[in-house]
């Protein structure tokens, strides 16, 4: 990890419970974590452990409970927009009676642009995602993964310093997960964006990431930060074939059935 | 299929009831069925067309105008009521009480207020056609995905831009709906309106036929208004069905797949 690293995000005692009284559920206890400028932190975790919640409080769409969040040192009380978000279920993330380039246009609706401006940004945000030639096609009449290419599009055409991805390739197809894969780490790496991406796939995360925030379950906590030493260049063969990775996916999987079996014994 | 096919399928039994008509009432007198040529005569020599600018043309006028304020404030109104929690809890109640009122009803009480102009057709058009519109817009906009709501909560969107790019769009299905029965109550209104309280229009020639024991022409009336029923609803739909091309495209799409 480099010395020279700025604060991006800030997570501080974050916690999140729902229901009143003797109902009151715990999803999130106390988590804390830094992501740095330029880092690509993925947070992974047993299924059902309060991953997307702990992601929409991240981005203000959900109150806390306690804690707070931190954006370059600035607490957050609503939606920055700094922040872009991808969602995980791209067919509901779309609207479905816009085009690819007036859905990527609607997150520049705030600028003001005049609308020359407006559709050469979209436009471009959407060739960067290799999707030139596709502006006038609705969602509809594209593949899962050409729409999930839009939602990306739409959320770097604000340029935005954090990039936030809810299981963004959970439910495509794995070939086009490996492509996506790399085009979010290329994209990272020439906009020197700050990626946070929550996934249950562990190769996914250790593939992906400079750091690695392992969760526990009921009430998620932060269980351990992994630094994954794999160096900047990844490659969807040499990486995934080298021993480090291996001992890595190992790592955190047992993490992650530890915690499982904790909750299993804590449950019965 | 082709669509000369798609129209003679559809034409093929309506010509047969036609004929079918046409031979039993050839060789009889029956006051109550007259011949088919009688009406078809009497279609011509009533309705083309000194009466289309005098009679027709009016009442069309009051059903579209009538139609486009119901449209307007249904919209409006099931915008507010749909999305505005005390506005909800203030009105509904009223609402589900003044829609349990047939609307026919009221035409006496109309007349009597407003006169038996056109302004009196107008408020009841309008008003029967206002309920399933209202009430198709609330269920509408319920229907509208929170997942959605996340990403323009997410892009910062100002209320009206919510509404518009998310809210509206996904309620106009529901919303299209409501309309095509509310084109139906308007239509029904303008006739009923003018069959009780009326100087001239569709429904007054009509019913004056019906008063003077001249059923040839009371048959030619129901002929011009099933085919202008036809006409608007056929009209209705090929309006929707272009506004709504993302919607009937993508089910298209979906069911393919």
């Amino acid at each position: 990890m480099n010395t020279n690293t700025t604060l991006r995000l800030a997570v501080r005692s974050l916690s999140k419970s729902y229901g009143y009284g003797a109902a009151t559920l715990q999803v999130l206890k106390d988590i804390t974590f830094d992501v740095h400028a330029g880092e690509f932190v993925c947070v992974v975790g047993p299924s059902g452990a309060g991953k997307t919640t702990l992601l929409r409080c991240l981005t203000s769409l959900m109150p806390l409970s306690s804690g707070e969040v931190l954006l370059d040192g600035e607490k957050q009380t609503g939606p920055s927009p700094k922040i872009s978000i991808v969602f995980q279920e791209y067919t509901r993330s779309l609207m479905p009676w816009m085009t690819a380039e007036k859905n990527v246009a609607l997150a520049l609706h705030n600028r003001k642009l005049p609308s020359a401006k407006e559709r050469e940004l979209s436009r471009d945000a959407l060739a960067s995602v290799g999707l030139q030639g596709s502006e006038a096609r609705y969602p509809w009449q594209m593949s899962g993964g050409m729409q999930q290419r839009v939602a990306i599009a739409r959320a770097l055409v604000t340029e935005p310093e954090v990039l936030v991805m809810d299981e963004p390739f959970a439910s495509i197809d794995a070939q086009t997960k490996l492509e996506l894969e790399d085009l979010t780490l290329s994209l990272q790496r020439s906009r020197n964006m700050t990626v946070m991406l929550v996934t249950h796939d562990i190769d996914e995360a250790v593939y992906l990431s400079d750091r690695i925030v392992v969760l526990s379950k009921n009430p998620a906590s932060v269980q351990e930060i992994v630094a994954v030493e794999l160096g900047k260049e990844r490659d969807q063969f040499t990486t995934r074939e080298s021993h480090l990775f291996g001992e890595m996916r190992s790592h955190v999987l047992s993490l992650i059935r530890h915690s499982q079996a904790q909750a299993k014994a804590a449950a019965a | 299929m082709t669509n000369e096919r798609r129209i003679a399928m559809g034409a093929a039994l309506p010509l047969c009831i036609l004929t079918g008509y046409a031979i039993w009432t050839s060789n009889t007198r029956n006051p109550y069925f007259p011949p088919l040529w009688d009406i078809a005569r009497r279609f011509q020599e009533l309705w083309l067309f000194e009466r289309v600018a005098s009679d027709v043309l009016p009442s069309l006028r009051n059903l579209l105008f009538g139609y486009a304020i119901a449209v307007i404030l249904g919209i409006i109104v099931g915008l507010a009521l749909g999305r505005v929690k005390i506005l909800s809890l203030l009105f509904t109640p009223l609402l589900d009480f003044a829609r349990s009122i047939p609307v026919i009803m009221l035409i006496p009480p109309f007349v009597l207020v407003l006169g038996i102009g056109d302004a009196s057709k107008l408020a009841i058009i309008a008003l029967g056609a206002f309920f399933p519109i209202v009430l198709a817009t609330i269920d509408g906009l319920r229907r509208t995905d929170p997942a959605l709501l996340d990403v323009t909560r997410s892009l910062r969107l100002p209320w009206w831009k919510e509404i518009t790019v998310a809210w509206l769009p996904s309620a106009a299905p529901s919303i299209a709906g409501g309309m095509q029965t509310g084109l139906q109550f308007a239509f029904i209104l303008m006739v009923a309106s003018e069959m009780l309280a009326a100087i001239r229009g569709l429904g007054y020639v009509t019913m004056q036929a019906q008063l003077t024991f001249d059923s040839t022409s009371v048959w030619a009336g129901i002929v011009l208004l099933a085919i202008l029923g036809f006409l608007l609803n056929t009209a209705f739909i090929a309006i929707r069905d272009h506004v709504l091309r993302w919607y009937v495209e993508s089910r298209a799409t979906a069911r393919s797949r």
